[in-house]
């Protein structure tokens, strides 16, 4: 329910579009002004307005962006380390949302002695900073002979998303009455039968925003992507932060904008298109963590 | 034998996690607990130092400015989202038309990386040719805005980008708040005459407690682990002055070859994030029961 007053502040209510829409200027600014400078040449940006739009829009800086600005030594565009993030997400946002709705189901329906303190135990991951972790888990990785590798940067983002994914699907299989586990125990069924047959159907609404919060931490990931990864395993947020910090001949921050709304797209098309199930996945997920 | 396997499915599904979990989070903290009391540089090595490590770094004049920026940084950072995020949510909550709408554009930068957030910014605050050259077209030629380059200003900058990114999610936080209050309290202090100002501040506020509460704790959270867009908006500097504990951690850790000191950072990080964490756990929980 929205909140209406009948009394008074009706003189307000032009003020309060005012602010509203004076701050929904300022926060779309931002996007519009990495939009036009994207479009502009080098020339128009030095010597034009910054909010004006493009005079002649030209796609020279998205297609260097994509395929030939350097990126450190290499200059390949951001095209290669866009596929390294795609083969990054892809398992790693499966395997721990599989992982996540089991171990959810058996925190929520098949409770034994000592797995309340488990959950709490796993809870306590969604809170720590992950610089504690860091050096040990570089070390495993080289013990395990995955440094600097796609798998081994699928490996860290499914131990550490874990908590997260657990925690959704726990919060949505304890609203579900226990009675339904035991009847269906009674008639005969087994624990995985109960999971695929009961409790799958009815999952799709917390698979959407599990898989959603996954995909938007695991592709925005910097930390984990800049540690452990090498020359060739880039994630693209790493990418992205060398081109723009590589300064080979001038400085084009045309190419840059068209970069960094190309390492941002897939993020922003999700939001636009499950929007409802991103929010809901930021105010379940945030609360706890 | 069957029906045995099948009592023990719950834990077994639960097992490979619980190994992880007591391994990867508890045990590397552990870890790097014991490491932060080493020499360790290059490799880890185990000739103890005692508190040798922490004093350093207390003695470390980057990593007081990175304590000092945290703390500036967090205080600007949750009290800005939190004033901005209210009010905002407070006016979208007044029947306003095309709300929907508002509240995408509000939170839609939540779903990009703070890398590419970093990026977009360091182009808008750029000296040359960013605001301040706006500025000068419209012909205030003598504005000067680069605190992007100016040492006691540069953490300011890190300030704006990170309200920009993240105060939408705090409106929607309160906005899902002020829904969730009971209109029949709002009409019963409206027909003794509240004005609105009144039952905000004296009603609806107090309600929301919580929601300040929780909002809180994940700025703070965020605020602490702020580590992706100092490296894309200043890299830290001008020199180190808007450093931040994660960037000093990162820093010495795994470019400087100071895995003790590395340790103790992270070791005072973690700290840091339980004082803040642990008395909201412990209130949450305890609520439940």
């Amino acid at each position: 329910m929205s909140h209406t007053f009948a009394n008074g502040f009706n003189a307000g209510r032009a003020f309060i579009y005012a602010t509203l829409v004076f701050f929904a200027l300022l926060y779309i600014s931002p996007l519009y002004i990495i939009l036009t400078t994207s479009f502009k040449d080098i020339e128009e940006i030095r010597s034009g307005n910054l909010l004006a739009l493009p005079d002649e829009p030209t796609l020279y800086a998205w297609i260097k962006a994509w395929g030939s600005a350097c990126t450190g030594s290499d200059c390949n565009g951001l095209a290669p380390f866009f596929w390294n993030s795609i083969r990054i997400v892809i398992p790693a946002v499966l395997i721990s949302t599989i992982i996540g709705a089991l171990n959810g189901y058996v925190l929520a329906q098949w409770r034994f002695r000592g797995s309340d303190m488990l959950f709490g135990a796993l809870l306590f991951g969604c809170f720590i900073p992950f610089q504690v972790i860091l050096l040990p888990m570089s070390i495993l990785l080289g013990k395990m002979g995955l440094a600097n590798t796609i798998s081994g940067l699928v490996m860290v983002h499914v131990i550490y998303g874990i908590a997260f994914t657990t925690l959704f699907f726990r919060n949505y299989y304890v609203a579900i009455p226990s009675d339904l586990t035991k009847a269906a125990k009674l008639d005969g069924a087994g624990f995985f039968s109960i999971f695929t047959n009961v409790f799958l159907p009815m999952s799709t609404p917390i698979f959407v925003v599990t898989i959603i919060w996954q995909f938007t931490q695991i592709w925005n990931d910097f930390l984990f992507g800049v540690v452990y990864s090498g020359s060739g395993t880039q994630p693209i947020t790493v990418a992205l932060n060398n081109l723009v910090n590589t300064s080979v001949g001038g400085k084009e921050y045309n190419v840059d904008m068209a970069a960094a709304v190309i390492a941002a797209l897939p993020t922003l098309l999700v939001y636009v298109v499950a929007g409802k199930y991103f929010v809901k996945g930021l105010t379940a997920g945030a609360v706890k963590g | 034998m069957l029906a045995r396997i099948e009592n023990y499915l719950p834990k077994i599904v639960l097992a490979p996690t619980t190994v992880v979990m007591v391994v990867c989070m508890y045990g590397f903290i552990a870890w790097t607990a014991v490491l932060s009391f080493t020499k360790s540089r290059m490799l880890p090595q185990w000739d103890f130092v005692g508190w040798d490590q922490y004093e350093r770094l207390f003695n470390n004049p980057r990593w007081l400015v990175a304590i000092d920026n945290l703390g500036i940084f967090t205080l600007l950072f949750i009290a800005i989202s939190l004033v901005l995020g209210l009010v905002l949510a407070i006016f979208l909550d007044r029947n306003i038309r095309a709300e929907g709408a508002i509240r995408t554009i509000y939170l839609y930068p939540m779903a990009v990386s703070f890398i590419v957030t970093g990026t977009a910014w360091k182009w808008i605050l750029n000296p040359g040719l960013g605001i301040e050259k706006l500025v000068h077209d419209f012909g205030f030629t003598d504005f000067e805005f680069r605190w992007l380059v100016e040492s006691d200003m540069a953490i300011y900058t890190i300030v704006i980008a990170a309200v920009w990114q993240s105060s939408g999610f705090v409106m929607a936080m309160f906005l899902a708040g002020l829904r969730g209050v009971d209109d029949n309290i709002v009409k019963a202090a409206e027909i003794d005459g509240a004005s609105p100002a009144r039952i905000y501040w004296h009603i609806i506020l107090p309600i929301m407690r919580p929601v300040f509460f929780s909002s809180i704790i994940v700025l703070t959270h965020i605020a602490i682990k702020s580590f992706d867009l100092v490296q894309a908006l200043t890299g830290g500097g001008p020199g180190y002055s808007s450093d931040l504990p994660a960037n000093f951690m990162y820093t010495f850790a795994f470019n400087r070859a100071q895995m003790g000191l590395g340790a103790a950072s992270a070791m005072i990080m973690l700290f840091s994030v339980l004082a803040i964490i642990v008395p909201f756990l412990y209130s949450e929980l305890r609520e439940k029961k």
